[in-house]
């Protein structure tokens, strides 16, 4: 049973992925992505981690995806019209994606010779508590977490400072005069 | 795994077939409550020509939505387009695996909960379900290949992403006073304190209840859908039954949001002072979780005749500069409760 549901969301996580990097359409390639990034959430549960699912979901597919669908779709990109088939550099391409997947069996190859692997242990219901997990990212990795925190402030401001325009320096403008232009 | 037994799969099938059958009937029983709440509240009789009070209204509804022409705009992305209907359902007919809905049951000798998906991360498997329920407002707005459909999904969207962010904070705060996402647990700590979690959480609540209007676009915050400005917003170029999939997709999102509220807030299932056991016991609470949600369905209805439209600015200030900060005050001040042993 749990075979088949790894199987059919394996497949169905490499198949969108594929999608995602081979479409023309952006929109396509984007939905695609919320599949690809769907299934892995499923083989993140099957693997004992049901709360890093859920927030794989609820994060990627629900608001960073939302955000990359909203600037292609407002960016208007058209579909490539031109043949890819005959652009310059596409040998280089295939030599690279080759030397890649060389790279990435002789990895697999090491790691499958060199050490002996741990015995597989069933899951149980406490390896997968949510308890566990948040007993240990509250006491053994508090500095990992707060630091996480602080990071994505830096990016939240980060970005809001790149974002807005420059403050007028002679007059000061009314609320609806400074946000002009920046809504739809 | 645990939960993967034979017995396990056949007790969460009939779980899922009840709430099913009850959040299926919602979309038609809303159809007729509301437009005859529009007519008394704007002091006009509403239907009442099909059937007693009109209530065979919603069957005339169906009868039409099933013979109307589907009308398909020849310009429109036909994948996209026909899977938006499709996709709205998804999350609708999903989120209210989470909600309790009756006592522990005891079958064939164990205790099993009375939740479709019996799992640690309930209350944050509804979040990330129901945020999933932007993308077929976007793939609608989007694959129509009309700009007020396409404006309707922006704001839709934007306004979407905006008011999950304080939901999702007020249910954190009501999650930490109870210790655990099990929604069952919830229902249980309200139990065993005598108190729905109303009372002490008000500030969060009143949250949870204006982000619970902007989160399923009924007005005031229907700007999406807004009929007098943008044609029909998002599902414009939606005729007959795809049009009856997203009407029944918004409704069911309504139902199970409410669910949520009711049982975070309001004691879900429980009754106060109320103990029955048994199959008597998760039929009662069935009917109590379905009553409140009727309740509140109604003050959704209520609202709407009520109030005017929010302007789209307006919106956003709302859902950044007012909801989000009273979130976080409203999770501090829990804590503190919580740590000083109030709550």
């Amino acid at each position: 049973m749990e075979t088949v549901i790894f199987l059919i969301f394996a497949a169905l996580a490499l198949g969108s992925s594929l999608v995602v990097v081979a479409h023309k359409n952006p929109i396509y390639s984007t939905m695609s992505l919320v599949l690809t990034l769907f299934s892995v959430a499923v083989l993140f549960v099957m693997l004992g981690a049901p709360f890093v699912g859920v927030l794989q979901v609820l994060i990627y597919t629900g608001a960073i995806v939302v955000l990359f669908l909203f600037v292609i779709m407002l960016l208007n990109l058209q579909r490539t019209g031109r043949d890819d088939s005959r652009m310059a550099g596409q040998s280089l391409q295939i030599i690279v994606a080759l030397g890649g997947a060389a790279l990435f069996a002789l990895l697999i190859a090491l790691a499958l010779s060199r050490t002996s692997l741990p015995p597989v242990q069933a899951l149980t219901a406490d390896m997968v508590s949510l308890k566990l997990l948040s007993r240990q990212l509250f006491t053994e990795y508090l500095l990992p977490f707060e630091i996480v925190g602080l990071l994505l402030l830096v990016a939240v401001i980060g970005a809001t400072v790149v974002a807005r325009r420059p403050p007028q320096a002679d007059t000061t403008t009314s609320y609806v005069e400074s946000t002009k232009g920046s809504e739809p | 795994m645990a939960g993967s037994t034979t017995p396990d799969l056949v007790a969460t099938l009939v779980k899922y077939a009840v709430m099913f059958l009850v959040f299926i009937n919602v979309a038609p029983i809303m159809n007729w409550v509301e437009r005859r709440a529009c007519g008394l509240i704007q002091d006009r009789p509403g239907p009442n020509r099909v059937g007693p009070f009109g209530l065979f209204q919603p069957v005339a509804d169906a009868l039409k939505f099933m013979f109307k022409e589907d009308v398909t705009p020849a310009a429109a992305d036909k994948p996209l387009y026909l899977l938006a209907p499709v996709l709205a359902l998804v999350p609708a007919f999903t989120t209210f695996i989470v909600l309790p809905f009756g006592p522990d049951l005891e079958v064939g000798g164990r205790l099993m909960r009375l939740v479709i998906a019996d799992v640690d991360t309930g209350a944050l498997l509804f979040l990330s379900i129901a945020s999933l329920s932007v993308y077929s407002l976007v793939l609608a707005g989007y694959g129509s290949n009309n700009k007020f459909s396409l404006i309707g999904s922006i704001r839709a969207s934007a306004q979407m992403i905006s008011y999950e962010l304080a939901l999702t904070i007020t249910v954190l705060a009501v999650l930490m006073a109870a210790g655990s996402f099990h929604l069952g647990d919830v229902v249980a700590y309200q139990r065993q304190h005598h108190v729905w979690n109303v009372i002490p959480q008000i500030l969060g609540f009143v949250v949870f209840l204006v982000a619970s209007f902007a989160e399923t676009n009924r007005l005031p915050f229907d700007l999406p859908e807004a009929e007098s400005e943008l044609i029909a917003g998002f599902h414009t170029e939606y005729s007959a039954m795809r049009f009856a999939l997203f009407f029944q997709a918004e409704y069911t999102n309504m139902a199970a949001l409410a669910g949520l509220g009711v049982t975070l807030y309001f004691g879900g299932w429980s009754l106060p002072g109320v103990h029955v056991q048994g199959l008597p016991g998760a039929v009662l609470g069935l009917v109590t979780l379905v009553v409140k949600i009727a309740v509140w369905m109604g003050l959704f209805v209520w609202v709407r005749w009520t109030f005017p439209r929010f302007r789209y600015d307006q919106l956003m200030r709302l859902g950044w500069k007012v909801l989000l900060p009273l979130s976080i005050v409203n999770l501090i001040a829990v804590a503190a409760m919580s740590l000083a042993g109030w709550i």
